[in-house]
């Protein structure tokens, strides 16, 4: 597999460095639960890296070994070169955390948060005042400057928290579920900004559960489950690892629901998905064409059909096909893709 | 799975390496506890309640323990009060700077201690900042401790410089005890935790020193130990500082006290913290 989707921006960045975190056999136990259990990645710089797996599945612990925050129990990890076990203080330095919770003091107001992180890392007082309101202006948070933290959305908050991370500019950020918990269009907004950090020449790793969030700004994307890697790529290359592109058939009638399945079974030699409250069968095409097939033997076994679609799979059903089982997201946002007949 | 080589990225180390220093210097190691200790005094600002306990007990039990303790101890409550003033002092100080630990532990849970750790600082510094801003702590129960006893009729011989030179003493051995509850604020799992195991040391601690009783009125084994406590040479430190201005080899103890356990608990709450992570 190659990666073969890469921007200007990317390959200017890619020319200067080539790979941002590298990790060989990653472990932590906490217990007998083996957390992160024997991970390997390779972060090139200059792209969004996205981890995807369902809650649980290692993703935050794997992000605070390479934050520092967590001891590595065994494997090996480095960031821009730099062993992360043996040189912390170096790493810390090259690494912005955005955290899953907001990572900023509730007793502080916005700009004295942002003042003590700036002086935290050594800039003088001035200094540090002008970056806090040159973030504060990037976020759109001058207006809640000096108002307490405790009185900020859920969305301000993570955008504070962001805007913390980037005070001394550090080349590569660690985003944890940046967007959980959000509405769709501060979504959108947190989305927008971690696109302009990579035009800016930052590597973005992120964690996310959401399949669509991976989908449209990871450059690549690893699927992590119970603390393994499932499966790396593109999300073209992964969705393709499960066919070419998906039928979908909604039944008139949801009890013809066992005789469609048996003709879709016998006719494309694959195993239908069924969803029988609504009648509806999913099931991979190496073709397109196939689909043709299945209406008209269909038609022969006199079964009615509802509607028709052809798309390109999801990747709740590479996540399906990958873990054996599902998220807990419902977000199915390509369903209305190359629709046939309706 | 990708086609980047490893190889190449260890020949060319990307130049954001070279732009990195290897350690935290004194210099930052200070300014970074000294942001962390403002960060501690807009807290209590903007918590007020947090300075309840050193401004109540030094008006409480100041009164309690000179009308309850002074008749029987020593005949009557004034002639108690020498006695007593720099003890229950000792015992404000120590009770301050358990809920130093408390707090510390309290705040490490908070998402933004996260933040300080995933930062390049100082590992001293997110505990030494609020001990510096403990020092106000210490100091308001200083001041409302000695006020309230010469409300009550201390008129301590030492005069003024005395008193002061008495409470910079305790203010000062109140920020090296503190130590020893960050460590163990350090190490326990909850803030109810830390509050337990700190009394349990706290009260010891001074009931077990000369800081209300005169040590000769006990048992013998219990004088032995009452006479190494360090709290014990801290309180007869401050009570000849206070009351008759000497500057006793007690001073000299108390301070050599206060090195021995900054230096053997500091390091050991450095230790349990950044084993935290």
């Amino acid at each position: 597999m190659t990666t073969d989707t890469i921007s200007p921006q990317h390959a200017a960045a890619r020319r200067v460095t080539d790979i941002a975190v590298r990790t060989e056999g990653l472990v932590k136990a906490f217990g007998d639960n083996r957390a992160v259990d024997g991970i390997d990645l390779v972060v090139p710089t200059g792209q969004i890296f996205g981890v995807l797996g369902p809650n649980g599945a290692g993703k935050t612990t794997m992000l605070r070994m390479l934050a520092t925050l967590l001891r590595i129990d065994s494997g090996y990890a480095e960031i821009f070169g730099v062993d992360v076990a043996r040189s912390p203080h170096v790493v810390r330095q090259l690494v912005g955390v955005t955290g899953q919770y907001a990572s900023v003091d509730e007793n502080l107001t916005a700009i004295e948060n942002l003042w003590m992180f700036g002086r935290l890392q050594g800039l003088s007082s001035t200094r540090a005042r002008k970056t806090a309101d040159v973030l504060l202006g990037q976020f759109g948070l001058e207006e809640a400057a000096n108002r307490p933290i405790s009185q900020f959305s859920g969305g301000m908050r993570r955008r504070l928290d962001l805007a913390a991370s980037l005070i001394t500019r550090p080349p590569l950020i660690f985003l944890d579920e940046p967007t959980t918990g959000l509405d769709p269009r501060t979504r959108g907004q947190m989305w927008d900004t971690i696109r302009d950090l990579v035009s800016d020449g930052c590597t973005v790793l992120l964690t996310t559960q959401y399949l669509d969030e991976a989908d449209q700004l990871a450059d690549r994307i690893a699927v992590i489950d119970r603390g393994q890697k499932v499966a790396e790529g593109t999300s073209d290359e992964l969705k393709s690892s499960v066919g070419n592109s998906t039928l979908q058939l909604d039944l008139l009638d949801p009890a013809n629901l066992s005789v469609a399945s048996d003709v879709v079974r016998r006719l494309l030699q694959e195993e239908p998905v069924l969803t029988p409250e609504s009648g509806r069968i999913n099931v991979p095409l190496n073709q397109a064409d196939q689909a043709a097939d299945v209406l008209i033997a269909l038609r022969t076994a006199e079964v009615s059909v509802a509607s028709v679609s052809v798309r390109k799979p999801s990747l709740d059903e590479v996540f399906m096909a990958l873990t054996g089982h599902g998220t807990d997201s419902t977000d199915d946002q390509t369903e209305q893709n190359d629709e046939v007949a309706r | 799975m990708t086609t980047l080589s490893i190889e190449k990225a260890a020949a060319t180390r990307p130049d954001v390496v070279a732009e990195t220093k290897p350690h935290v210097s004194v210099r930052e190691t200070l300014s970074q506890t000294m942001t962390l200790a403002w960060r501690a005094t807009k807290k209590m600002r903007r918590n007020p309640e947090q300075l309840f306990d050193v401004v109540i007990q030094p008006l409480l039990f100041t009164a309690m323990f000179a009308y309850i303790f002074g008749g029987a101890i020593s005949g009557d409550v004034e002639s108690y009060l020498p006695l007593m003033i720099p003890g229950i002092l000792a015992q404000t100080v120590l009770t301050a700077c358990v809920a130093t630990g408390v707090q510390l532990r309290e705040d490490m849970d908070k998402g933004v201690f996260d933040r300080f750790k995933s930062l390049p600082i100082a590992r001293i510094a997110p505990l030494a900042g609020p001990m510096m801003a403990d020092l106000i702590r210490y100091t308001i129960a200083t001041v409302l401790t000695f006020a309230v006893g010469v409300a009550i009729g201390y008129r301590p011989g030492g005069g003024f410089l005395g008193v002061v030179a008495a409470g910079l003493l305790l203010i000062l051995c109140g920020w090296s005890m503190a130590w020893i509850f960050t460590w163990v604020g350090t190490i326990g799992r909850s803030a109810t935790g830390v509050q337990g195991i700190s009394l349990m040391i706290m009260f010891p601690l001074t009931f077990l020193s000369n800081a209300f009783v005169p040590s000769d009125t006990m048992p013998g084994w219990l004088e032995a130990f009452v006479k190494v406590n360090p709290v014990s040479q801290v309180v007869s430190a401050a009570r000849d500082l206070a009351n008759n201005g000497d500057v006793t080899m007690h001073v000299v103890y108390a301070l050599i006290g206060c090195a021995v356990v900054i230096g053997i608990f500091a390091p050991l709450a450095v230790r349990s913290f950044r084993k935290r992570m």
